[in-house]
């Protein structure tokens, strides 16, 4: 069991996402750096779709109950077990009654934490990925405890070798394709979102990213159609819009652009003011 | 009826599939025959169909390798004959109070309208509405089918909480709140049913091409409802429409 002494800024429990009830309106969620969580996971040899704690900006402290074995992958926030530094991208032995906490953040801005066999909480159509009117809570609380089964010994890790990808935290280029509406620009719309340095705006959560500056055009609103996490979506103020892993499921403004899964990846691991420059691939 | 259509690769584990873009009951049957064919193709994998008005989009849990190979299996499937029992529709009978209580706009939008709120309530109760999707958010139907005479812009500013089960108009369109959520609807009455559960194996019992009529109730038939839900002895009345 894990005590959450301090939620931290925003931590939620998340997985591969709740695949299959989109035509519900249910939105897929999921690790927002899938890459990243699917790396802790696959340290402790869990399966990829194990819960695990997404951890935003400012770090959650966390009591361990009982021994096991956790892996931390994703942005740096300086975690420390019973205040010494520990690093990410390892396993490392927790037994009970040890503290982990972060000291601050370093470089990207969502990190994950992973238990050696996954959280175990609630189920909710097949996921356990925290979001409002789905799971009880949309994130974590102080008081909280979460379950986890107990390992005493150390396991052999197997992938210690595979070593982790850190341009998903230091990369400003997003790659992406053309969105259904994307012959509606004009060339200098075109143009401008090739050249153009854009800047993540403070409009940034798990349902989207805002890029600033604004793209000037007249393109008409479409009917609603279905959209991804990844669809970039042009508003008639401009705005562009980068959906995120709890994105709606339809969306009514033309969708000019689509993230790689890759890039969905490195934008949220982005913060406020951070650059980006878009890469558009045929 | 066939019709002409357009495909083309979203990312590397979808497809889009789009239909003449005009909000229409015959293309939305062919879109929910065409997505059940999908649908039952795909059982045994991974395969989710989402449907809006003109398009569905489909998502694979793998990534398309070869694209003209998906492609092929989706348009052998559009043109294969379709089976009689493949879609079931119902028509669903929804209650709503449109008492002043619930309905926090009804008083200005009788003003604003110039109906007397009895004749708002005719109107929206006269018709019967065609669910043409679920979207934003879990079990919000979009229903086709307004009368006219009902439209009205949605409020520049949103308020910020509009209860669960709040049924709204804006623009031409008009729906029920799921949850408690901020939206730009005006608001002119309420169900007590649950028309979205995640914790039931079917969280949504209505679906596309279903239709719905609205039933008025009284503030007092509300409660009992409500308690009715509670202690799960309330069905929603249906019945079967046959093609």
């Amino acid at each position: 069991m894990l005590k959450v002494l301090k939620s931290g800024l925003y931590t939620s429990i998340q997985d591969t996402g709740r695949f299959g009830y989109r035509s519900l309106g249910v939105p897929v969620s999921g690790a927002m750096d899938a890459y990243s969580s699917t790396y802790a996971n696959t340290i402790l040899g869990n399966s990829i779709d194990d819960a695990v704690l997404e951890i935003t900006m400012s770090g959650p402290q966390l009591q361990f109950l009982k021994p096991t074995q956790i892996a931390i992958a994703g942005a740096d926030l300086q975690p420390r077990l019973n205040g010494r530094a520990v690093q990410n991208n390892r396993a490392i032995m927790v037994t009970e009654e040890d503290v982990l906490t972060f000291s601050g953040l370093n470089s990207g801005l969502r990190t994950y934490l992973a238990v050696k066999g996954g959280f175990i909480t609630k189920t909710v159509l097949e996921s356990k990925s925290m979001y409002r009117a789905i799971t009880d809570s949309e994130r974590i609380q102080a008081g909280e405890i979460i379950e986890y089964t107990e390992f005493a010994k150390a396991s052999q890790t197997t992938n210690a070798h595979i070593k982790y990808d850190s341009t998903i935290l230091s990369s400003k280029v997003l790659e992406v394709s053309k969105g259904p509406e994307f012959e509606r620009l004009n060339e200098v719309q075109v143009k401008r979102l090739e050249k153009q340095r854009f800047e993540v705006s403070k409009f940034n959560n798990r349902m989207a990213y805002q890029l600033l500056p604004i793209l000037p055009n007249d393109l008409n609103p479409i009917i609603t159609t279905p959209i991804l996490p990844g669809t970039v979506q042009l508003t008639p103020s401009g705005h562009l819009i980068v959906l995120m892993r709890d994105c709606q499921t339809t969306g009514g403004y033309p969708r000019i652009l689509q993230l790689t899964e890759r890039s969905i990846n490195i934008l949220c691991q982005k913060r406020q003011g951070e650059e980006i420059i878009l890469r558009i691939k045929d | 009826m066939a019709f002409n259509l357009k495909y083309s690769q979203y990312n590397n584990a979808s497809i889009l599939v789009e239909w003449p873009q005009k909000i229409d009951e015959l293309i939305l049957d062919d879109i929910i025959i065409f997505k059940s064919k999908i649908e039952n193709y795909y059982s045994k994998q991974k395969v989710e169909v989402i449907n809006a008005y003109t398009s569905i989009l489909i998502i694979y849990s793998f990534t398309i390798d070869k694209f003209n190979d998906e492609l092929s299996v989706l348009k052998n499937l559009y043109s294969k004959k379709n089976s009689q029992s493949e879609v079931n529709k119902q028509l669903w009978e929804i209650p709503v109070c449109y008492d002043p209580y619930f309905g926090e706009d009804l008083v200005q939008f009788s003003r604003t309208k110039e109906l007397s709120i009895s004749e708002i309530i005719e109107l929206h109760t006269n018709k019967i509405y065609t669910v043409y999707f679920i979207g934003f958010l879990p079990g919000f139907l979009y229903l086709g089918g307004l009368d006219p005479k009902l439209k009205l812009a949605r409020k520049r500013t949103p308020s910020l909480t509009v209860k669960k089960g709040a049924v709204g108009i804006g623009g031409n369109q008009t729906g029920i709140y799921p949850q408690d959520s901020p939206g730009g609807w005006h608001i002119i009455g309420n169900s007590p049913v649950e028309i979205f559960n995640p914790n039931e194996s079917l969280p949504c019992i209505i679906s596309p091409g279903d239709k719905v009529r609205f039933v008025p109730v009284s503030k007092s038939e509300h409660s009992e409802i409500l308690k009715l839900i509670e202690v799960d002895q309330y069905n929603l009345k249906s019945k079967p429409i046959y093609a």
